[in-house]
């Protein structure tokens, strides 16, 4: 169904099953990728789109009741977050907590120890002049979305999940934006270089205009209800809601 | 004998951890330090300053005896009581004159070098009107010494306009039991500002200023503790707002793993317009700690505002998860929640000072396995 077909799986999730303080919030969810893909997932409010990535992620409260996620071909559902994520899995996150008292230039110091490096990085991205400021502490929604980045840039994960980065974000930022989210993604190599995948949790087409996608999937109500090129499904969701995708998926149940 | 004499010169050129600099490489003013009862430096580098032992000092003046016991009742308790009834006096008499301003800091220093030894001090402040000066105060005992008391009474004398700020960083013995009692008169238009660090270690340490204000006087009394392995620590600070438009802040930033924190503050609002707001944050490590913010405030006139705010929690699971997420591990990023949390009391800290505390702060929040 990819474009790029290099044979090399980075992430596989099957009949994923997940529950938050009882409750299922996705239902038995399969995807693949490779690596070097990009793959978009859309959904109203609530589907279970921040579910999906913060289970893969490994955060506690995300408890995986049935399925598997394998990352290069091992179980990941025993590793913590610690493990996940020096194996090289990122999440940029949705609603990231403030952490006071702690500054973004120490977390950073900490996650790579070389501090030219971290205030390179930071440079790069013009957020020199947050290294002294506690993270996300009175940040504005755009300078959180873009203090996600920057610390995703220290840690360059090999599978990066982004959710929603783009809510909040002003024009200007979003060129920005996109610009480190291609370089995390390697959208700047040539397709049989790239070894990065990524999820993007998203509501917004404008980003996949700038970042292209490999594939994309609805998610309603903690199940994938269709997949397609990205494109293709944006402007489905646009044109019509995401009416259209239940009732074509409910179709096609009934056909068998 | 000139063996120990090695020992102790060695163990002093160590107390920089208390912000006790012997190498030369921050600018002081003074300096002053007592090993056990024997003073074994008493120095100025400014001519406004005058710095001598109390025992030298109330033979100089004879106004100094009359400051003794002026500001803590020698009868408060079994401390004071012991401190009154020495018969020599150990301790320090620091004396600025009047209008004089001195950057540098001035440092004293209080060390227990002998195990078990009980130290009992009696030292005097006093700033005369519009002068400023800026005290490090560092308490501690030998590598060697895990026992010991120190207690001490201090009177100090901020008098029209002047300014102190009075900075003490303890670092005891895990046995150590430290009774320090401690007065300020803060004169018309005076500020005394006051932090206590410590992150160490102790057996006991039981400790609550008193500040009488006069008429638009301010006042800032901050602490920051890291209570561990058995620590307990009941702390505290009262200001007594006798004064017109006097102000005081009394705020508390403290971690307790496996021991026993209590916080006290006292405000009493009695002269018109008088302001006071106390506050103290808490943050529990472990189930074997406790923390306890008594907080008390007395209005005597209809024209008193005074207000507290406390809380005491555990740290955050999203906050740790989220640290987690970016690789670190839980221990390290315990550690750095832990250090953040015990930064932001430092704030208001003088710059210079601020960088020393925010070191001691890493090391002891990564020193142990948290």
């Amino acid at each position: 169904m990819s474009n790029i077909k290099k044979g090399s799986i980075l992430l596989e999730i099957k009949n994923l099953v997940v529950e938050v303080e009882g409750k299922c919030l996705l239902r038995g969810l399969d995807m693949v990728i490779e690596e070097g893909e990009t793959h978009v997932v859309f959904g109203p409010n609530g589907s279970g789109k921040t579910t999906l990535v913060n289970a893969i992620m490994g955060l506690p409260e995300y408890k995986v009741v049935e399925g598997e996620i394998l990352f290069k071909g091992d179980s990941i559902l025993d590793w913590n977050l610690t493990r996940r994520a020096k194996a090289g899995i990122g999440l940029a996150f949705q609603h990231p907590p403030v952490v006071e008292g702690v500054s973004l230039g120490v977390l950073l110091k900490t996650m790579v120890p070389d501090k030219k490096t971290s205030e390179e990085i930071a440079r790069k991205i013009n957020m020199e002049d947050y290294l002294e400021r506690e993270v996300n502490v009175g940040f504005s929604g755009g300078e959180r979305k873009k203090d996600e980045l920057l610390q995703l840039m220290a840690q360059a994960p090999q599978f990066v999940m982004f959710d929603e980065p783009d809510s909040g974000v002003d024009v200007d930022s979003i060129k920005l934006m996109v610009k480190i989210m291609r370089k995390l993604l390697q959208k700047n190599k040539p397709i049989r270089e790239r070894k990065n995948s990524g999820i993007i949790v998203t509501h917004s087409g404008v980003i996949l205009e700038e970042i292209h996608a490999d594939k994309g999937y609805v998610i309603v109500d903690g199940k994938l209800l269709c997949s397609g090129p990205p494109l293709d499904i944006f402007d489905q969701v646009k044109n019509y809601g995401f009416e259209r995708c239940i009732k074509e998926a409910r179709e096609s149940e009934k056909a068998g | 004998m000139k063996k120990l004499d090695e020992n102790l010169k060695e163990e002093i050129a160590g107390l920089d951890r208390v912000g006790f600099d012997t190498k030369g490489e921050t600018k002081r003013s003074g300096s002053f330090l007592v090993a056990d009862n024997k003073t074994t430096t008493s120095e100025s580098k400014e001519e406004d300053l005058i710095v001598m032992p109390l025992s030298f000092a109330v033979q100089v003046y004879d106004w100094v005896n009359d400051l003794l016991f002026s500001l803590v009742d020698r009868e408060k308790d079994e401390f004071t009581k012991e401190v009154a009834s020495q018969k020599e006096l150990v301790g320090s008499f620091t004396y600025l004159k009047k209008g004089a301003k001195i950057e540098a800091p001035f440092q004293s220093c209080f060390f227990l070098h002998g195990q078990g030894f009980r130290q009992v001090l009696h030292n005097i402040i006093v700033l005369e009107p519009d002068s400023e000066l800026n005290i490090i105060t560092g308490c501690a005992t030998g590598n060697l010494v895990s026992m010991g008391s120190h207690i001490a009474v201090t009177e100090m004398f901020v008098k029209k306009g002047a300014k102190l700020t009075y900075t003490m960083i303890h670092d005891w013995g895990s046995q150590a039991v430290v009774y320090p009692r401690a007065a300020i008169d803060v004169g018309e238009e005076a500020t005394f500002n006051s932090n206590y660090i410590a992150l160490t270690q102790v057996k006991e340490i039981q400790s609550n200023p008193i500040a009488y204000l006069s008429d638009r006087a301010s006042v800032k009394f901050n602490s920051i503790i890291y209570g561990k392995a058995g620590s307990s620590f009941d702390m505290g600070a009262s200001a007594i707002l006798k004064g017109e438009n006097a102000s005081c802040e009394i705020v508390s930033r403290v971690a307790s793993k496996n021991s026993k924190l209590i916080l006290r503050a006292y405000i009493e609002g009695t002269g018109k317009n008088t302001k006071g707001h106390t506050e103290c944050n808490g943050l529990l490590l472990d189930d074997r700690s406790s923390v306890t913010a008594i907080p008390e405030l007395k209005a005597n006139n209809i024209d008193t505002e005074l207000s507290h705010e406390a809380s005491i929690g555990k740290i955050a699971g999203e906050q740790l998860n989220y640290l987690m997420s970016r690789g670190l591990d839980k221990d390290t990023a315990r550690a750095l929640l832990i250090r953040g949390f015990l930064e932001k009391g430092i704030e208001g800290l003088p710059k210079n000072l601020k960088k020393k505390v925010d070191k001691l702060i890493e090391i002891a929040a990564s020193s142990e396995s948290v």
